[in-house]
């Protein structure tokens, strides 16, 4: 089994460790990781923002670049969401995208796919799980709980074989924390103001650390405990997964 | 780079109490409404049905409406055709003026307000009088509604206190809601008593019937159409459904998603005239057949203006129904405004985070944030993407498409790190309003992998 690595553009640039963290883990369970070096940005940003054909080409290369793996690996269930439902549609009139069914989020893969039963270490602390909106309502980590379908949550259930961690979910379990890519910088009142709620929250469920799949929320949530001061730490799940290696 | 929507959003935010009251009350909602939901177990079953039966119907809507038609005919009902507001409201006065009347009384119409018809009709002299308790409140103010379901959603009841005071001669400082509540009915059984029509919306128009289906919580519209012999529905054209048997599973929804009510206190079916009196449905169009032409956005017509979407949508319980330049706020009504007009509703667009929450609430499936994000893609084609959004996509394709580049940039970031505030801080950088600025780290992961820091072989 080959993995093709994907460390999304902010990933590399503010939370290496997170992508540390990521290759750690594919690499206790044994698997071949590759990280193809050319890799930059997914092209969501665009997208969103209302240009996706500026994403074109890097979704032509994203494609090509990972087309070897059988799997692809992201530490962020937002850009690994884009990959897999939005490629096929941004790379219309090019070829059929090849790497949308390939492409999961670290969280999703090491639960579905690789399906461990323990993991080494122990993180004796209180976190509350970020459940971010494309890892919820795209990707499906856990149920959305606007549904009425049985309740689960992949990410809980893999922190869960961790050795004394205490798991917690904010109220309103998985509104959207209000970084929403660019809507962050065009509607910032109501973004900080989402991002302010979101952490108050989190801290009120009791959390000691705010952790979740997706490093994009996390960082928005952080820049917003960081001006106000707030009692809140952040950390990737995937960084609370390798505590023990 | 602020739109219309931004800046009414953080003006409704400056009074942050209000802004969390707003919030909490229809997460409250919302919160009715998860309740109702997960005790039906076929609920999601449910849903996928409303869409189908929407979609099989509005795929073939020429035949249902003219079977509509013809039944509500042969029921003794007039039909009327309005290709859009104008003669809807044209319509409308004709009848009321044939008839010689001086009042009329209107349960909640949402399509009303889409034609103002309440403005015209005052112009030509008629005296409109607003019957549902909110949208009453609204038009002594003279307010339009911030939500499509709980126009006063808004208001306080302090401030309905005030109002009532003023206009209907309450006791004074008196806002308790049973108080209030028998004021206003007081107040308006003596409308009810002196209007000589009463015009009421539908929520549903059934083709094999020929009846509409209209849901009110207060009675209200029983009310009107029970005292007055002259009955004037107002029905956009996707109001209809196949036949009864399909209105169960709409009923099953409506009240559940709108308010998390179990259905709404008063469902009436009105059939035919009553005994002496006459009934006419005023079937309009009003954009709704070129939204029918356009594959990316015809879910809209599914539609049921229940108002689940909003009182989901974190933007909207922050920012108010008022921040938004279409009528209809939320997810719903950035869609139905670019719809109308792209050119003068563009401000909207901005007003959603993409978290699709409003795509799991809606009872019809109505892939709302998808559609948002479609309209986001058109935007530069009406000269109407935000300039700096476009430099900024231009930058990052830029250098994303140049990895080596990439690398020498990402080597580079962390001396930001270092600036002085006031270069990063200020009016330019609109993360740093209520956000700090995330820190590059010095090494990025791909130069760290470049280097064989992270890498390891197998004898390690």
């Amino acid at each position: 089994m080959k993995i093709g690595l994907f460390i999304p553009c902010y990933v590399n640039a503010i939370y290496p460790d997170v992508g540390i963290a990521t290759y750690k883990l594919l690499y206790h369970f044994g698997l071949d990781v590759d990280y193809p070096a050319d890799q930059t940005c997914c092209g969501q940003p665009m997208a969103n923002a209302g240009f996706e054909s500026k994403a074109f080409e890097l979704a032509k290369n994203f494609d090509e670049m990972f087309d070897q793996y059988d799997y692809i690996v992201a530490p962020s269930a937002s850009c690994a969401a884009f990959v897999k439902y939005n490629y096929p549609s941004v790379l219309k009139g090019s070829h059929p995208c090849r790497t949308s069914e390939k492409i999961y989020d670290i969280c999703e893969f090491v639960h579905d796919v690789v399906k461990p039963v323990k993991l080494p270490g122990r993180f004796p602390h209180k976190v509350s799980i970020h459940n971010s909106c494309h890892g919820v309502r795209e990707l499906h980590l856990s149920s959305a709980s606007e549904l009425n379908i049985a309740r689960y949550s992949k990410i809980k259930n893999l922190l869960s074989l961790v050795e004394g961690i205490e798991i917690f979910e904010p109220d309103k379990v998985d509104e959207c924390c209000g970084f929403g890519g660019m809507f962050a910088i065009e509607e910032p009142a109501v973004s900080v103001c989402m991002g302010e709620d979101k952490v108050r929250s989190h801290v009120a469920a009791g959390a000691e650390y705010i952790t979740g799949a997706d490093s994009s929320c996390l960082m928005h949530l952080q820049s917003i405990a960081k001006r106000n001061k707030l009692p809140a730490k952040f950390i990737h799940a995937v960084q609370i997964l390798t505590s023990g290696l | 780079m602020s739109t219309q929507h931004a800046k009414a959003a953080a003006q409704f935010i400056l009074n942050r109490e209000q802004e969390q009251w707003h919030n909490e009350t229809l997460w409250f909602v919302r919160q009715k409404r998860d309740n109702m939901a997960m005790r039906i177990p076929e609920w999601e079953e449910l849903r996928e049905l409303a869409s189908q039966i929407k979609m099989h119907t509005v795929s073939r809507l020429d035949s249902y409406l003219e079977m509509f038609a013809s039944e509500a005919e042969r029921n003794g009902a007039t039909v009327h055709w309005a290709k859009d507001a104008k003669e809807h409201n044209e319509i409308v006065y004709s009848i009321l003026k044939s008839h010689q009347v001086k009042k009329l009384v209107k349960s909640k119409s949402m399509l009303t307000e889409e034609c103002l018809l309440n403005d015209y009709l005052i112009g030509q002299g008629i005296d409109v009088v607003e019957s549902d308790l909110g949208e009453r409140i609204l038009q002594l103010m003279g307010e339009h509604p911030s939500h499509i379901v709980m126009p006063a959603i808004h208001r306080k009841r302090e401030e309905v206190g005030k109002l009532f005071e003023e206009k209907m001669d309450s006791e004074k400082g008196n806002s308790d809601p049973t108080y209030l509540t028998h004021v206003a009915r007081k107040h308006l059984r003596r409308e009810f008593l002196t209007a000589d029509a009463a015009m009421t919306g539908a929520n549903f128009g059934i083709a094999q019937t020929g009846e509409v289906v209209v849901c009110t919580n207060e009675g209200n519209a029983d009310m009107g159409t029970s005292l007055c012999n002259l009955h004037i529905v107002s029905m956009g054209i996707e109001k209809l459904i196949p036949d009864l048997k399909s209105l169960g599973v709409f009923t099953r929804l409506l009240a559940r998603s709108a308010t998390g009510q179990p259905s709404t206190t008063y469902t009436s079916h009105y059939r035919r005239p009553k005994e002496g009196g006459e009934m006419h449905i005023v079937i309009v169009d009003n954009g709704r057949s070129a939204i029918h032409g356009d594959s990316e956005h015809i879910q809209m017509l599914k539609c049921i203006r229940c108002g689940a979407c909003m009182n989901t949508c974190p933007v909207y319980r922050r920012s108010g129904g008022y921040s938004y330049t279409y009528f209809i706020p939320g997810p719903v009504g950035i869609n139905l405004g670019m719809l109308k007009s792209p050119e003068k509703y563009c401000d909207n667009v901005s007003a959603c985070s993409l978290c699709y929450s409003c795509n799991n609430v809606c009872p019809a499936k109505i892939n709302l944030a998808d559609q948002i994000y479609l309209w986001r893609q058109k935007l530069d084609s009406f000269r109407k993407a935000d300039r700096i959004k476009k430099l900024m996509s231009t930058g990052m394709k830029f250098l994303f498409n140049r990895p080596a580049l990439y690398r020498i940039a990402l080597k580079i970031a962390p001396v930001i790190n270092h600036l002085p505030r006031i270069l990063i801080y200020n009016k330019l950088n609109a993360w740093g309003y209520g956000r700090e600025m995330p820190r590059f780290a010095g090494e990025s992961f791909s130069s760290m992998w470049k280097k064989g820091k992270i890498k390891k072989t197998n004898n390690q």
